[in-house]
């Protein structure tokens, strides 16, 4: 039923997506099917952008026609959208970096692949991190930043969350610009991402349950 | 229309030799003595012969990218440095002292932060506005540009830039959308309506701030061309000159914003591709203006949007590197060294890139892996970079000389090639960047 609709997304066409959807709906499809069909629609827009094939244009435009079927299929929904089966992630972009829209790319993807998220925004003091988790409760922390002043902004936020008392309740994963595998080692968080997907695949492989 | 930017012309090797020779003589440079005016002379020979790649020179050149380092090394704020020409000098001069680099690197990125503030730019938050007095300018994100409002740039980009672009980005410009349509005024009916706008009171404002503005950022260029004159004077020729970019990075930047500009490629693919064709002049023109005005021969281009990951390959060829191409073919017909400084990765953009004219153009890579870079692009262009900036900010000297040994051996084997950073090496250790520059003077030879 949803097949040209996934079909739509999945190849990109924008205008297409959204006629389709607004057909099903008209056609009386349940909103929930719709849904589901947008999600399988990203799963497989996630596995071309691991294979190479798609890019962050992609992500972008995907997220795009994600937002609007959803803007047009949320009102009908009564019941409260389930509780994230993927676990609660905090993100937010370090202390003296203003930059996000890497990390607003990784905020989509854990969101599509039914997390969580809490994102509390750009420029924020290790405290912050620390009052936020202490609120959200998440499993993992994922910090972003661009520019080599993050390094020590990371560094010094993950130093809060120990001295808190809460690195061990986390999986802390870094990301962003110019962060490789030896600022995860500077910085001593669990892991590096270098692309939203491999962030997608840490959270995923800490947040599984059993 | 005719076809413009797209052959080598005949012309480009003897403007090129001239203005080599412009930039080897460095005339109105204040040399400190004849050693400094015969390092100087050595010094631009080096990256001569890399750029040129008719022989090998008498030893690698090593011309990191400065970026903010020099305030973090002379313990002056970001602030200082954009509010106080002199501390922006002492720090200059300091950094090239205490660590000689075969180049100078001129402040031009460090904007003096008054005309900032006078013309209350809305693209970037900086020093004491916006972010903290100790940390470096960044980007405000945002989508200055409509995306109905392509067929405006095509149709006329200066007048969009005045009409609609300047009064959003300029607090105190916002009166310039009442400025005129330039083209119909060629008749005497038209002088009136020309004149008209000038005559407000919040147009007479704005312009009072541009002359404002004007006047400090004159006072600025003073004091910059003094530093410049000081360092070069000991020996350092200016690594780059001028500034331009990309048409798509114009649009992808701060016109339409990252977002933006990834829509617009599903959306509006003609509208981008027509309106990247239509800055490639306005490109071109703005780094001729600058080289020849300080006789250096490289305008520096930061390339953005086009890297590894920030589109597929097919983007890449269509929408990216057409216009890049037109822009790259203009500035060699005028003699000029476009420095195009790659941010990211190029691994899979190499083959596309090495579409250029033999030694006549500096490709300075960042993330790109150079081993294979040398086997492509390398054949075509000199090849810059890639020292990282982990590296320098947590590495030991010992890793960074091991690092620089296998980049050398890689890239700089038959000459052609700049040691340099993939970044400005801000937040760098002090003794990392010894390292990299000793060591490359030592063992590149």
């Amino acid at each position: 039923m949803t097949d040209l609709l996934v079909q739509a997304l999945v190849e990109m066409k924008e205008a297409e997506a959204l006629q389709r959807a607004k057909q099903l709906l008209g056609d009386g499809v349940a909103p929930l099917a719709i849904l589901e069909g947008c999600s399988r629609a990203m799963e497989t827009v996630g596995q071309r952008f691991e294979k190479g094939v798609y890019f962050l244009p992609h992500l972008m435009m995907a997220g795009e026609m994600l937002k609007q079927i959803s803007n047009m299929i949320k009102p009908l929904i009564q019941e409260q959208k389930t509780a994230g089966k993927g676990g609660k992630v905090l993100i937010g972009t370090v202390e003296g970096d203003i930059h996000d829209i890497g990390k607003n790319i990784v905020v989509f993807l854990l969101e599509a692949n039914g997390f969580e998220v809490h994102d509390i925004g750009i420029n924020q003091k290790p405290a912050k991190f620390v009052e936020a988790i202490k609120g959200f409760q998440p499993e993992v922390v994922g910090m972003s930043g661009l520019l080599t002043l993050a390094f020590d902004s990371m560094k010094k936020t993950v130093e809060a969350i120990e001295e808190a008392g809460l690195r061990k309740k986390v999986r802390i994963v870094i990301g962003g610009g110019v962060v490789t595998e030896k600022i995860k080692d500077y910085t001593r968080a669990d892991a590096y991402a270098a692309d939203a997907m491999a962030g997608v695949r840490l959270a995923k492989e800490w947040t599984k349950r059993g | 229309m005719k076809e413009r930017f797209l052959e080598v012309s005949q012309e480009a090797d003897r403007r090129q030799q001239e203005r080599f020779q412009i930039w080897l003589k460095g005339e109105g440079i204040p040399f400190a003595d004849e050693r400094a005016q015969a390092a100087y002379r050595e010094r631009v020979t080096l990256l001569k012969e890399a750029i040129q790649m008719k022989q090998r020179p008498a030893r690698i050149p090593v011309c990191p990218s400065a970026g903010f380092f020099p305030m973090q090394n002379a313990g002056v704020t970001m602030y200082d440095a954009m509010y106080d020409y002199r501390a922006l000098g002492k720090a200059w001069e300091i950094y090239h002292r205490d660590f000689e680099p075969d180049a100078y690197n001129s402040p031009m990125t460090i904007v003096p932060g008054k005309v900032l503030d006078i013309l209350d730019l809305r693209l970037y938050e900086w020093p004491g506005h916006g972010v903290s007095k100790e940390r470096e300018y960044q980007y405000v994100e945002a989508e200055y540009m409509k995306a109905e409002e392509y067929q405006d740039l095509i149709d006329d980009p200066t007048a969009y830039f005045l009409n609609v672009y300047f009064p959003r980005i300029f607090g105190s410009l916002k009166p310039l959308t009442a400025f005129p349509f330039l083209p119909p005024v060629n008749e005497i009916p038209m002088v009136p309506p020309l004149a008209m706008p000038f005559g407000s009171e919040d147009m007479k404002k704005a312009l009072k701030c541009l002359a404002e503005a004007g006047e400090e950022a004159l006072r600025w260029r003073a004091a910059v061309r003094e530093i410049g004159g000081r360092i070069m004077g000991k020996g350092f020729p200016s690594f780059s000159g001028g500034f331009t970019k990309a048409p798509f990075d114009v649009i992808g930047d701060s016109l339409r914003g990252t977002r933006g500009v990834m829509l617009d490629m599903f959306r509006f693919p003609d509208e981008l591709k027509e309106a990247c064709e239509r800055l490639v002049p306005s490109m071109v023109k703005c780094a001729v203006g600058a080289c020849t005005a300080s006789g250096q021969i490289m305008p520096f281009i930061p390339l953005h949007k086009g890297a590894d990951g920030f589109m597929s390959q097919e983007q890449f060829s269509t929408f990216y590197w057409p216009s890049l191409r037109k822009l790259i073919i203009g500035l060699v017909n005028e003699g000029l060294v476009p420095q195009l400084f790659a941010e990211g990765a190029y691994n899979d953009r190499l083959e596309t890139i090495s579409d250029i004219p033999k030694g006549r153009v500096v490709w300075w890579f960042d993330r790109t892996d150079m081993k294979r870079a040398k086997k492509t692009v390398g054949k075509v262009a000199c090849l810059a970079g890639n020292v990282p900036l982990d590296l320098l900010c947590a590495g030991t000297p010992e890793e960074v000389k091991m690092y620089c040994k296998d980049l050398i051996d890689a890239a700089g084997v038959g000459g052609g090639f700049i040691l340099s950073t993939g970044a400005g090496i801000q937040g760098s250790r002090n003794e990392n960047v010894k390292a990299m520059i000793e060591f490359c003077k030592e063992y590149g030879k």
